[in-house]
């Protein structure tokens, strides 16, 4: 079965606040969870209704995102959408990791630090 | 983590050992986070941690951007740091953040470049202050019936509470206008405190109480040189507002040339100290007031059209008291528990004649009069209510026109008006005369103590002596 999912872009990132994204990314993966279809899409006014809204219209199936407040996060839990949130880092390379099935809240996927540089 | 914590930068010279910088910050009650010319966070306190949620060591692990961490509103409209040069000031924003918990935060965060060698800054200082307390203390300080000092609950009063929350979070320029006496100032006050700028700077100047070329000066500041007697740089106004709200009282004094300056900065948001060619970028919010009805000045060429456009973005007009019947009774009753608490009285009401020689009374000076009129009478008071004999006679004149726009200067001075129809003043009487009266009644009814007695004459204390002695009075 194919999977939608939705990410709030800033920039090349991943939104660091649900609530404010200007902007989403949404997937279709298929069954085996390569990418079937990606578009990108702004919203007119940034607000965390708004986003459920679309979420719902769109009928995703789950959320990669950064901070959220917990009444949205609940609520899209109960609408039965899969959230991953607290996520850090660029949005491509949390959907590799969403695909690897590696991706879990408060994922940090910029580089570390070299030992030198503290 | 050891490792990542053992090679955390430290602070040479400041005490005979070096120490640890996360130690010497940590002990601050207050988020502070250091940022990298790049806005990646490489430290973080431990008030911040616990108010994020994020840690040190992931902050020290990885190179993540400050807006990962904070998740503040301002990253995502416009992070102020990315426009700062290395001198520039810090800037304070009112905003909110998303913790961990995924609770929203109200805070405010302050941005301040470090200096580097060249035009950009070597890092960042942020300190994010977590303001859910004062919220709480302003929900509990808060009353029925007012904003800020500000009290009524006329149905014109309702009007001005009801735009004043919106006014206060926009950062528009805003004209306050009504009658001498109906609270301008603590408007503008209550409105730069219920904004953004609320921990900024308010500065109050009053435009005309100075020549014109002292408040050129006063307004904009000068350079060493600019003129004979410019020993030194001095900030003006504009530049000590500087993040907070600088307020013009009686705009309308302005002299026409100053008010053109005053244009050029609300356009361009620069200003230009006397003598000086190098423009300081000041963000300060204009509030503007006055008694004067400025679209009749604008007729007669003494006030310029478009400062006006400019100033009167927002306007908030307050009523005269005549027309806030329902607020008499409560401000009587507000400024009579006030005053009898900071006089240590025992007065607890008004008198049945009292209230309605207060009621009925126009007071032209508005609420300031109204204020002095209980202060006057809580001061002479000695029982536990207030009655008419403790009242300034004039209230119980028929005064026909003091329901008028103008007040005197003095009209909502109680005591000077008093003391003159209370104690039979001859018009004969030089003003030398009424003065030295003045000074003894005001002496006898304090009891013969000075602080008093200056209170009640509205004088300083150093006035007070100073008249004394050049009356030759030999008081206590």
């Amino acid at each position: 079965m194919s999977e939608k999912l939705l990410i709030p872009l800033y920039g090349d990132e991943v939104a660091p606040r649900f609530d404010l994204a200007g902007e989403v990314l949404i997937v279709a993966l298929d069954d085996d969870r390569t990418i079937r279809e990606d578009r990108i899409i702004v919203v007119s006014q940034a607000s965390a209704e708004g986003l459920c809204h679309l979420i719902l219209k769109e009928e995703i199936g789950a959320v990669i995102c950064g901070g959220i407040e917990e009444e949205y996060y609940q609520y899209l839990k109960w609408k039965r959408v899969a959230l991953v949130d607290a996520v850090i880092g660029p949005w491509k390379a949390a959907l590799a990791a969403w695909v690897d099935g590696t991706l879990a809240p408060g994922s940090i996927l910029y580089p570390r630090r070299e030992r030198h540089e503290c | 983590m050891g490792t990542v914590g053992s090679c955390l930068p430290r602070v040479e010279g400041l005490f005979q050992e070096s120490i640890a910088l996360q130690a010497l910050i940590d002990d601050i009650p207050m988020g502070i986070a250091i940022l990298d010319e790049n806005l990646q966070v490489t430290l973080l306190n431990r008030a911040l941690c616990a108010l994020t949620g994020f840690s040190q060591e992931l902050a020290a692990a990885y190179r993540v951007p400050c807006r990962h961490v904070v998740r503040s509103r301002i990253c995502a409209a416009g992070c102020p740091a990315r426009k700062m040069r290395t001198d520039a000031n810090p800037v304070s924003v009112d905003t909110d953040i998303i913790d961990r918990e995924r609770q929203r935060i109200p805070v405010r965060i302050t941005l301040a470049p470090v200096a580097g060698k060249g035009e950009t800054p070597a890092g960042f200082i942020e300190t994010v202050e977590d303001m859910r307390p004062y919220r709480e203390l302003g929900v509990r300080a808060s009353q029925a019936y007012s904003f800020g000092e500000i009290i009524g609950k006329s149905p014109r009063m309702e009007k001005v509470f009801s735009i004043l929350p919106a006014v206060a979070q926009s950062d528009s320029s805003v004209l306050v206008t009504g009658e001498t006496g109906t609270g301008k100032d603590l408007v503008a006050e209550a409105i730069h405190g219920a904004s953004g700028r609320a921990k900024g700077p308010f500065i109050k100047v009053n435009c005309g109480a100075l020549p014109e070329t002292l408040l050129e000066s006063e307004l904009f500041g000068h350079r060493k040189g600019a003129f004979t007697g410019a020993v030194e740089n001095k900030p003006g106004r504009f530049q000590l507002a500087h993040n907070g709200t600088l307020f013009l009282t009686e705009i309308g004094d302005l002299p026409l040339t100053l008010q053109v300056k005053l244009l050029t900065f609300l356009d361009d948001q620069v200003i230009y100290p006397l003598g000086g060619a190098k423009g300081f970028q000041a963000d300060v919010r204009v509030i503007a007031g006055t008694h004067r009805d400025l679209e009749t000045m604008v007729q007669e060429g003494r006030f310029r059209q478009d400062l006006l456009f400019r100033l009167n973005v927002v306007r908030v007009h307050l009523p005269p008291l005549r027309e806030r019947e329902d607020d008499i009774r409560l401000l009587l009753d507000h400024f009579l528990n006030r005053f009898a608490e900071k006089f240590g009285k025992a007065v607890g009401g008004f008198s049945r004649d009292a209230l309605t020689l207060l009621t009925r009374y126009e007071y032209p000076g508005n609420v300031r009069e109204l204020r002095n009129i209980v202060e006057y009478a809580v001061n002479v008071c000695g029982e536990t209510r207030i009655g008419a004999d403790h009242l300034p006679a004039y209230l119980a004149e028929d005064r026909p026109g003091t329901g008028g726009m103008a007040s005197s200067p003095d009209a909502s001075d109680p005591s000077r008006r008093s003391l003159s129809s209370l104690d039979g003043h001859k018009p004969e009487e030089t003003w030398s005369e009424v003065e030295r009266r003045m000074i003894l009644d005001a002496l006898v009814r304090a009891g013969g103590k000075r602080t008093k007695a200056a209170q009640i004459l509205g004088w300083g204390r150093s006035t007070l002596w100073r008249k004394i002695k050049q009356h030759g009075i030999d008081a206590p």
